[in-house]
């Protein structure tokens, strides 16, 4: 900070602040993409599969992700069910 | 049991070679038999950081691909019992590291080091790939800057997905967070990321944190280990390390600027 800045209160940036931020936004959206395993596209039509068996469902109502946190993998897996008898979606979810 | 410890980041020139070489020399200080091996085919940095440029006859890609013995590639540093250097050749053949080559080497290297330490090349390509496969531990080399945390949040998914111990379902490759170039200065004028910052992004626990210091490059002109240097910080703060490594708990340093004098804040000049 120089004087001027001084004088008149002016703060200089914290940009540090701005780097985690913005690194926070990018790694949780590149841990699920980029990390994924190779058997995760193959794993999802399975799955799939065997819901189809049951319930007529759309592909993309079937979201399946895997996610690192400290020390363990959490795979999540969504199924969105069609309109059940009470009119609105049901959803079921196993993580 | 001996240790297959990888030196990573991702990024390069964030400290990997220079980080390597002190943690060996630190190890075998501590009286740890201890080898390390440059695993930058192509480039070959650290026999100069490790200062034995000059006795390199054969290396780890002769012993791979051309029948040479270990033992005649092996160079034993002159200054520290111990320690060994597994130098790497020029070539730009990047297939000359086979992994069945790379495995039977650390298999032989088991039997006679406690610590093998992999110097892995920048960039997630063959060689940093082989660096990092048979790893039990592995150094995540980081500088505060956004490039360098996100490429060694790269580097720890590959550990936990591509490495053997990953494959094979075994115990996950132990990771240790190395905070390198680190400016305390600058981190409290909120113009770097710091260490809190980096450990909540990352997740995994801290091995140590190396400053900013002008003894890492004057080291590295005469081909010696910083840690060697007896006066720099950077030597204090890679013994930390070693310390850590090896099990002990030691408070962390560095993370405060110096105070400086009268007459240095006086002719302070801005970075
Ligand atoms: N703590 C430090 N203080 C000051 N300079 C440093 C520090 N650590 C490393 N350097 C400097 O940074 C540069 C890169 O270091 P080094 O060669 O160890 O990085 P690297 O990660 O092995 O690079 P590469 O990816 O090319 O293999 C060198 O010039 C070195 O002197
Ligand atoms: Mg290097």
């Amino acid at each position: 900070m120089n004087l001027l800045d001084r004088f008149f209160g002016r703060q200089p940036k914290n940009t540090a602040v701005e780097a985690k931020d913005r690194l926070k936004i990018l790694l949780a959206h590149e841990r699920v993409t980029t990390n994924a395993p190779d058997f995760l596209p193959m794993m999802k039509q399975e799955i799939l599969e065997v819901i189809r068996k049951y319930i007529q469902i759309d592909k993309d109502q079937v979201k399946v992700h895997m996610q690192r946190q400290q020390g363990v993998s959490v795979l999540e897996l969504e199924v969105e069910l069609p309109q059940g008898p009470s009119g609105k979606n049901a959803s079921l979810s196993l993580a | 049991m001996s240790k297959v410890i990888v030196v990573t980041s991702g990024k390069g020139g964030v400290g990997k070679t220079t980080s390597a070489a002190a943690i060996a020399t630190g190890l075998a200080m501590r009286g740890h038999k201890t080898v390390v091996i440059d695993f930058d085919v192509g480039l070959r940095n650290l026999d100069l950081i490790m200062g034995c440029e000059r006795r390199v006859v054969f290396d780890f890609i002769n012993v791979i691909n051309d029948g040479v013995r270990l033992n005649q590639a092996l160079i034993k540093d002159k200054r520290v019992e111990n320690l060994s250097i597994l130098p790497t050749s020029q070539t730009k053949d990047k297939e000359a590291l086979k992994q069945e080559g790379v495995q039977k080497v650390l298999d032989e290297l088991k039997g006679e080091f406690d610590y093998i330490i992999c110097d892995s090349p920048a960039g997630i390509e063959r060689g940093a790939m082989m660096s990092l496969y048979f790893a039990d531990e592995a150094i995540i080399v980081t500088n505060p800057e956004v490039s360098s945390v996100r490429d060694s949040d790269r580097i720890l998914g590959i550990l936990n997905s591509k490495s053997r111990r990953a494959e094979l379902g075994l115990e996950a490759v132990k990771q240790h967070l190395l905070v390198t170039r680190y400016d305390a200065e600058r981190v409290n004028k909120g113009e770097m990321l710091k260490l809190d910052d980096i450990v909540e992004i990352l997740a995994i626990p801290v091995l140590g944190v190396i400053p900013q210091c002008s003894s890492v490059l004057s080291a590295s002109n005469v081909g010696m280990p910083v840690i060697l240097d007896e006066k720099s910080k950077a030597s204090d703060a890679y013994k930390d390390a070693v310390s850590r490594l090896l099990g002990e708990e030691v408070d962390l340093r560095f993370l405060q600027p110096e105070k400086k004098s009268f007459f240095e804040r006086l002719f302070r000049r801005s970075a």
